[in-house]
């Protein structure tokens, strides 16, 4: 490999930390929306823990990135601009009502069991461990998320209204998990990357089983929204943005 | 609050070989949820190996009631105690 090769890697590396820094950064905040809103008091507790799973998995990510790219992980998550994230779109939607919120979160904790465990076995020694951590994580998110999905979609009509709603809302969103950027082509070639798109069939099959079981229809595949991977992105993350990064904005470099 | 929900007891054991121990209570429609309350709320700062949760309404317990009858006849039969026994040397704790 030359020398410029080797640059390019690198700085593909950390590109590709930082996307799934990003999932991970937008997806915590909009589960810790749902912090003292929740139905109940416990359900308010265990979404706002894992809304801090993904923090948590954030910054390992994003503090990876930015050893390349120059900047701490708190640059990263809170001077960027909208354009410069890199998280699928689905993940930047507003919360919605409780069923969105859950059917959202089972359909990536199902693509995301795929993906860890595909991750772990990265070339890149960083991004494995963090995989290896994460994918104990996502099992028991998927656990959770699947309870949630048979108690809404076989709870009462209107639960069961609202959680099939809130698949078809979603589903024109699950394609961008199966598009693999240039980026992550390049990364395939010395098995730093997962191949996205070998596992669309994984997942069709797990939720397509749950679906049946809990009669929920899988929506046909007419529409779909793609891009967030390019810094293309729906008209929700600049307003949640806002809120988030309101502090460091407002108060340059304020510390705990 | 939904009234679907049911009381659970929660038991965690902290350390293999130790015992469960009673820390607290929690809502949940089912075991499957109390079992993920519970290592949501209890268990966060790893406090845990292992958790039991049961259904308050499946503990049978004594009353203040009966604290003449159950506890009380205890004190005056100071024979039934280990306390007047002298301890071999060696022994630290008993």
């Amino acid at each position: 490999m030359s020398k410029m090769q080797a640059d390019t890697q690198i700085t593909d590396v950390a590109e590709y930390a930082l996307a799934l820094g990003d999932d991970a950064l937008v997806l915590g905040q909009r589960l810790c929306e749902w912090c003292a809103d929740a139905p109940l008091l416990e359900e308010d507790i265990a979404i706002a823990n894992v809304g801090l799973d993904y923090l948590g998995r954030a910054r390992m990510l994003l503090q990876y990135a930015g050893e390349t790219l120059g900047q701490s992980e708190d640059e990263l998550a809170f001077l960027r601009d909208a354009p410069g994230f890199r998280n699928l779109l689905m993940v930047e939607l507003p919360r919605g009502d409780f069923a969105f919120s859950q059917v959202r979160h089972y359909l990536l904790d199902e693509f995301e069991s795929l993906f860890f465990a595909g991750l772990k076995q990265s070339s890149d020694p960083t991004l494995a461990g963090i995989a290896a951590k994460t994918d104990k994580e996502v099992r028991y998110h998927l656990r959770r998320s699947t309870q949630w999905m048979r108690r809404l979609a076989m709870g009462t009509q209107e639960s069961h209204d609202r959680t099939q709603k809130a698949l078809d809302e979603l589903w024109g969103y699950v394609a961008e998990f199966f598009i693999l950027t240039e980026i992550e082509e390049r990364l395939l070639a010395d098995n730093i990357s997962v191949d996205r798109r070998n596992l669309e069939p994984q997942f069709k099959t797990s939720v397509g089983t749950l679906f049946d079981e809990i009669g929920l229809i899988q929506p046909s595949d007419d529409w779909k929204v793609v891009g967030g991977r390019l810094g293309q992105h729906t008209e929700h993350l600049g307003p949640m943005l806002g809120e988030m990064q309101f502090m460091q904005r407002t108060y340059p470099g304020l510390e705990w | 609050m939904s009234t679907l929900t049911k009381l659970y007891e929660v038991f965690v054991r902290g350390k293999r070989g130790l015992d469960h121990i009673h820390v607290g209570s929690l809502h949940a429609e089912d075991a499957e949820q109390a079992l993920e309350y519970a290592r949501e709320t209890y268990i966060r700062r790893s406090e845990g190996a292992s958790i039991w949760v049961v259904e308050s309404r499946h503990i049978y317990a004594s009353q203040e009631s009966d604290v003449d009858s159950f506890y009380d006849p205890m004190d005056d039969k100071p024979y039934r105690h280990a306390a007047n026994y002298t301890l071999p040397e060696g022994v630290e704790n008993m």
